[in-house]
């Protein structure tokens, strides 16, 4: 396993190295630079230019260029946003990308699960309404126009019902009256209690992850206490998570948030579902017809266990698999619904920063978008090879 | 068969074209008859049919009932309307909310008109026209390039392989999006412009992977031998061997390729990225621009026709490409 670990990152620095130069490549395929900008000012001599153009070092010979490209990548300068203008963008993007992470993490965790269970329901209620119903809504959510989606989804719930907000991070009004010892910018109160909510996620999930183990290894104890343990561990963590945060005092601080995320998560959840959702109900019907199922029916064992322990996990695997595949899908989905949402993660960065033609940004964040894409397959197809016993990568 | 009865006879009856005419006309209908078994692969065709229609009938209806100064989609403007945008006119108490100068006949706008005074259903057929090209144009460069990148990789292996496979790596991982968001914020891109770099930028990505492992398993057949040790060089080999075999699976490919073509062009152009006149995302940007997206039900005829095509005609390509994959793909048949 530490071999394939090892292999695989030795193949993702490969793609990397190929990604950053395209990237260079791309930027010095655009006619003219930076510079290019000062001869629409009458008043700047092309002397001062062409000063500004040595000082910059854009009269150097490519290569000299391109090393001092992976300079700054290593170092993380990718140099000062010219739209948000003293900023530097490593400090734009350190802002953002917690943002983008919860929300993709969140929105996958939400459709796997989800489209997991519905399929593998859906697999034994065959020739129903019920299957022709949700084969037409799977195929219906696969290829519907993603910002078209988004804004039914605000016209419904936000605009008309008015449940939830239409967007943006956070509600002014009620940040800036609020009150944390040592912070008094709206933006920075902001971050301060996200990242105490990804905190406290983070610790739940791995306390659940550990109990998850804990339940497999311990061999006393059969399929009905396991399963009552975990589902029951789940529920205790969260209700502790929801209990230190009532009992801060700025439980509605992060609630305000969370209303601001529901909308976005559901809209890139439900793109993706229906793919998950059809896939899982196909790959377990072809695990019906495989002998073991029928001698597990043979033994006596109840239909339910029969689904959801000798079919589910086998049909497990393709969708795994189908959803490593679909992660490039599922960040674009999110980019687009950043967008739609007015959630400022990366993908609204990228998009307004487009839109301003500001350079240095749009580089900044591809990159990154580029490494999350990175290192999401690389984590993916480690689960896989955990997930595999038959996978022993040499 | 029949090639081996002239053979045999010694006498050519028919030449080799009518031959090959022959042969792929029937590997064709077999291919069809798979198809046709297949509901969802026809519903899928129907819709492409039906748009295909739309967009033909537009330059049709257009030098015939359509008055330019009316129904053209881009400066067009119904003057006897006074506010726009105005509801269809076959609605039974649309008249009560139309404010016009005189009483107006029940077809003359029958999906209304946007905030512009633009008739929207002229718009619509409009856009399919453009649809149609960019998602074949795509298509097209995405099969030309991803099948002959696939035969040679196949073919040569070594570097050629190890370097093409890594771009495809690259491709296959970063969200496309995001790709061609950064690509318009540096070439000012037009319809055509967007088709070529779409179609090659997916040329090099994961078709290439699918295609190649095809061709790998092409390369070692015995026919493959005999052309060589006929003295067929590299290229005649690659373009009159290999590539004629890979065609079934590049033409699945073109399905999918227009699918995302069609919804990527549709998601730039929703975010004013492109620099196109008229496409079925501006439709759904002058709409949210001027406000009437999240205003009312009452605006559904600028809300769905523009949002509801795109999606269908997605559908409609993805159905059918799911119904050609039974085809291309003997392991999924049900006979």
């Amino acid at each position: 396993m530490g071999k394939y670990i090892f292999k695989r990152l030795v193949q993702i620095v490969i793609t990397l190295f190929i990604f950053q130069t395209l990237l260079f490549v791309i930027l010095n395929a655009m006619p003219g630079d930076v510079t290019y900008r000062m001869f629409s000012n009458s008043k700047i001599p092309p002397a001062a230019v062409e000063r500004a153009r040595r000082a910059l070092g854009l009269d150097d010979p490519v290569l000299v260029q391109y090393a001092r490209w992976w300079r700054s990548f290593i170092t993380g300068d990718f140099g000062i946003s010219f739209s948000e203008y003293p900023k530097p963008v490593i400090d734009i993007i350190r802002e953002r990308i917690p943002r983008t992470l919860a929300l993709f993490l969140t929105a996958t965790f939400v459709r796997f699960a989800m489209g997991f269970t519905l399929g593998r329901i859906l697999a034994w209620q065959r020739g129903g309404l019920f299957e022709y119903g949700s084969t037409f809504v799977g195929v219906a959510l696969f290829t519907v126009f993603t910002p078209w989606f988004g804004l039914m989804m605000i016209f419904i719930f936000g605009a008309r019902l008015r449940w939830l907000p239409l967007g943006k991070f956070m509600e002014p009004a009620l940040w800036s009256k609020a009150v944390i010892p040592g912070l008094t910018n709206t933006a920075s109160k902001g971050n301060f209690i996200f990242n105490r909510m990804l905190l406290t996620a983070s610790i739940v999930l791995v306390l659940w992850l550990l109990l998850l183990v804990w339940t497999g290894k311990n061999r006393k104890l059969n399929a009905k206490q396991r399963s009552w343990i975990v589902q029951g561990g789940a529920l205790a963590l969260c209700l502790m998570a929801i209990g230190a945060w009532w009992l801060s005092g700025l439980g509605y601080l992060a609630w305000n948030i969370i209303k601001h995320m529901i909308l976005p998560v559901a809209t890139v959840a439900l793109v993706g579902f229906g793919g998950t959702m059809l896939l899982t109900r196909q790959t377990m019907l072809e695990t019906l017809r495989e002998d073991y199922i029928q001698t597990a029916r043979a033994k006596g064992v109840p239909e339910s266990v029969v689904r959801d322990k000798h079919a589910a996990r086998n049909a497990l695997l393709p969708v795994l698999t189908n959803l490593i595949i679909g992660l490039p899908f599922t960040l674009s989905g999110g980019i687009i619904t950043e967008s739609i949402f007015s959630w400022p993660g990366m993908g609204l960065t990228l998009l307004t920063a487009t839109n301003a033609e500001d350079i240095p940004l749009v580089m900044g964040v591809f990159t990154f978008i580029g490494i999350l894409a990175l290192v999401a397959h690389l984590v993916a197809d480690i689960t896989y090879a955990f997930l595999d016993p038959r996978i022993r990568y040499a | 068969m029949s090639v081996a009865t002239t053979t045999t006879s010694m006498r050519i009856i028919e030449p080799l074209w009518r031959v090959r005419m022959r042969l792929a006309w029937r590997s064709f209908k077999n291919g069809w008859d798979i198809f046709r078994e297949n509901p969802v692969g026809l519903v899928g065709l129907g819709m492409i049919v039906f748009f295909g229609l739309m967009a033909v009938a537009h330059p049709i209806l257009m030098a015939t009932v359509w008055p330019a100064a009316v129904y053209d989609p881009f400066i067009g403007h119904d003057r006897d309307i006074i506010v726009h945008p105005a509801p269809p006119t076959w609605i039974p108490n649309a008249a009560q909310e139309i404010v016009s100068l005189s009483p107006l006949p029940p077809l003359r706008h029958i999906l209304g008109t946007d905030p512009l005074g633009r008739d929207v259903l002229s718009q619509l057929m409009y856009s399919t026209q453009s649809e149609f090209a960019l998602g074949i144009m795509a298509a097209l460069v995405t099969v030309i390039v991803g099948t002959t990148l696939g035969a040679v990789t196949a073919y040569y292996g070594g570097v050629i392989d190890v370097l093409f496979m890594r771009i495809a790596d690259v491709m296959n991982m970063l969200p496309f999006i995001a790709i061609m968001i950064v690509l318009s914020s540096m070439f000012d891109f037009q319809m055509l412009h967007l088709a070529v770099v779409y179609g090659i930028l997916v040329g090099f990505g994961g078709n290439t992977i699918v295609i190649k492992s095809q061709a790998l398993t092409i390369k070692v057949r015995a026919y493959i031998e005999a052309a060589r040790v006929a003295g067929g060089s590299d290229w005649h080999i690659i373009f009159a061997h290999l590539v004629p075999n890979l065609l079934p699976l590049s033409f699945l490919f073109m399905m999918i390729t227009v699918t995302n073509a069609i919804f990527i062009e549709a998601v730039l152009s929703f975010f004013g990225l492109i620099n196109i006149r008229m496409s079925w995302g501006i439709m759904i940007q002058v709409t949210q621009a001027a406000g009437y997206l999240l205003a009312s039900w009452k605006y559904w005829y600028l809300m769905f026709p523009a949002g509801l095509s795109i999606s269908l005609l997605c559908s409609a390509f993805y159905l059918v490409g799911r119904a050609m994959d039974e085809v291309v793909n003997p392991r999924l048949r049900t006979r």
